[in-house]
């Protein structure tokens, strides 16, 4: 007992700097963690948080039940896989292709330019898409007047939209993805590039049997540790691609909870913070279980 | 390997070759769209909707940044993400260093609970309306706190952090001045922060682009047009299409005032984008840096 005090008394001025953050997690984070209870009520302003009655699992039975359940579910799972999946090759590819250009300038015009994207902010990227596919004179759809294909409302028709979400994603950040790769391929052992030149290994030889491989448990734990963020990929991009035309194919949990429960009409606190609590927990459980794969596939993992 | 010459057979040559070209095709889909809108931006409006322009401006003209300089919110919203920025990433950095320098010492009591305490955090939250209604509890609705608070600390940057300290500031720097009488604030004031320059670099960048290009917090949490940051602003001319009539009111022909209304929007994108994109060459390596000091131990 006094040998811990001892040891917490040593060091309290380090108690004192860590205190404002502290503070800022429990009533940023907890507080709300704690709020949360109200999906298993029926808040009513009047009542406010603490007063309004307890009705259990009403909200999760009745979001369970709901009309929505399923579309919202299935459109989320498949955004997000879609987005990892068609997403994971192209840093890849790239790291891998710019680790052979050996002109400076080349490599370094193109490193600027395919990092520039990361930098546009959503909104503006959702704009951009919006100019660029409009109708009647986005430059897209000019391109497709050239060659005798009527004009295609991009933004309008729900089958696009997770194919216009994913690709404007690549584009816009594969590039940035790409130096992580980039540095775990600088610190590959340049004697195996030596040891294998003198076997006489092409180019190709050497990229595939030594640079891939020494990146791929790389890629892997990546691809693991982002299937744990499933749930909640990309909120706001979608809720800006959003509109009534796309909504079969682009309606997400958490742009379903932001209209329940800040938008709609008869505001629904209690309906709406039951879903966000539904999607924290399953997230909860899924980055979890992803973490126990990944620590046993690789020794890493989140923590 | 940038380090051995070595010779080249043909089959090596071919391989070079395409990765040349790959890689250029490449770098040409990410600049074409870049490269357009900027033309579009300077080009002829009626030129714009007509499809004339495909990657040179036509026939020059300003009248679409005129346009974005004359509209009062954009002028408001730039001078209130900037605010915004520079406060909240005072804010960040603060926090941020407050919380990493101690959990990198080694000997914290209780640093293991604390540090599970804060990445917690990142796997579960309360979720959107509890966090909504503590804010409005707290009356920081349409304050400069809504924007600045909830978003305070970032975890994975306090992690990054601390990873910085732990691995380039050594433990003799600290049992010497410790020998020297030296207390942990003074440490921190005098040496750490000092000596943490590339970091401090790193996460300032990360925060204060976050501030500049978040809009989801002001949207739910301000409803006074004039503290509306400029993302808000270019949401609802580039998303919404609410492109206020006023600022177009000396152009007769309403052919023309839709050919500006697409103008407006080219320049406006451009405009809110080329601050960062001015800054972003001198500050790449930084960025990089910060990458790669994550994923030591992300």
């Amino acid at each position: 007992m006094k040998l811990r005090l001892n040891k917490i008394m040593r060091v309290w001025q380090l108690y004192i700097l860590l205190s404002l953050p502290i503070l800022y997690i429990i009533i940023f984070k907890y507080v709300p963690m704690y709020g949360a209870q109200i999906a298993f009520r029926d808040f009513t302003v009047s009542k406010g948080m603490w007063g309004s009655e307890w009705v259990g699992l009403k909200h999760f039975i009745r979001f369970i039940h709901s009309y929505e359940f399923g579309k919202i579910i299935k459109n989320t799972l498949i955004l997000n896989l879609y987005n990892l999946l068609a997403g994971f090759p192209f840093p890849l590819l790239l790291a891998l292709g710019l680790n052979y250009v050996r002109v400076r300038w080349f490599k370094k015009t193109v490193q600027m330019v395919t990092y520039a994207p990361h930098f546009i902010s959503t909104v503006v990227m959702v704009g951009m898409l919006f100019e660029l596919l409009d109708t009647r004179n986005g430059i897209v759809n000019n391109l497709l007047g050239l060659v005798g294909i009527q004009p295609i409302n991009f933004m309008g028709n729900p089958d696009f939209f997770k194919s216009m979400f994913v690709w404007s994603g690549i584009w816009q950040s594969a590039g940035f993805s790409c130096i992580i790769y980039l540095a775990a391929l600088s610190s590959v052992d340049p004697s195996l590039h030596e040891a294998a030149l003198i076997d006489g290994a092409s180019q190709r030889q050497r990229m595939w049997h030594i640079d891939l491989p020494s990146i791929l448990p790389v890629a892997i734990i990546l691809l693991i540790l982002s299937m744990g963020s499933m749930l909640d990929v990309g909120f706001e991009k979608v809720f800006l691609m959003q509109n009534p035309l796309n909504l079969r194919t682009s309606e997400v949990i958490d742009t379903y909870v932001y209209k329940v429960g800040l938008v709609s009409q008869a505001m629904n606190y209690s309906y709406s913070a039951a879903i966000g609590l539904f999607k924290s927990i399953v997230g909860f459980i899924l980055i979890i279980t992803v973490n126990q794969i990944a620590r046993k596939t690789n020794q890493a993992s989140l923590w | 390997m940038n380090n051995f010459k070595m010779k080249m057979n043909f089959s090596d040559r071919m391989f070079t070759f395409t990765i040349y070209v790959l890689l250029s095709l490449f770098f040409l889909m990410i600049l074409y769209p870049l490269i357009f809108i900027l033309s579009a931006s300077i080009s002829d409006p009626s030129a714009v909707v007509a499809g004339k322009v495909w990657l040179w401006p036509v026939k020059p003209t300003f009248m679409g940044y005129e346009a974005v300089f004359k509209h009062k919110l954009i002028g408001s919203g730039f001078l209130n993400s900037i605010y915004y920025t520079l406060f909240g990433t005072a804010i960040n950095i603060f926090m941020t260093l407050l919380a990493a320098y101690p959990l990198s010492r080694r000997d914290l009591y209780g640093k293991n609970v604390i540090m599970f305490l804060f990445v917690f955090t990142t796997m579960f939250s309360g979720g959107l309306i509890p966090g909504y209604l503590l804010v409005k509890d707290l009356n920081m609705l349409n304050t400069v706190w809504a924007m600045v608070l909830p978003g305070a600390l970032s975890v994975w940057n306090v992690i990054i952090t601390r990873t910085f300290f732990q691995t380039s500031l050594p433990i003799e720097l600290l049992e010497a001045a410790q020998i020297d009488g030296c207390n942990d604030f003074k440490f921190v004031w005098k040496i750490v922060i000092p000596l943490s320059g590339p970091i401090i670099a790193v996460i300032t960048l990360y925060y204060a682009v976050d501030h500049w290009n978040q809009y989801f917090n002001a949207m739910i949490y301000l409803n006074k047009q004039s503290m509306y940051p400029l993302q808000i602003v270019l949401r609802n001319i580039l998303i919404q299409n609410d492109v206020n009539a006023l600022m177009l009111t000396d152009i007769e022909n309403a052919a023309q005032r839709d050919a500006l209304r697409v103008l407006l929007k080219y320049s406006l994108i451009v405009v809110s984008t080329l601050p960062l994109m001015l800054v972003y060459p001198f500050v790449q390596k930084h960025f990089v840096k910060g990458v790669m000091i994550g994923s030591l131990k992300g």
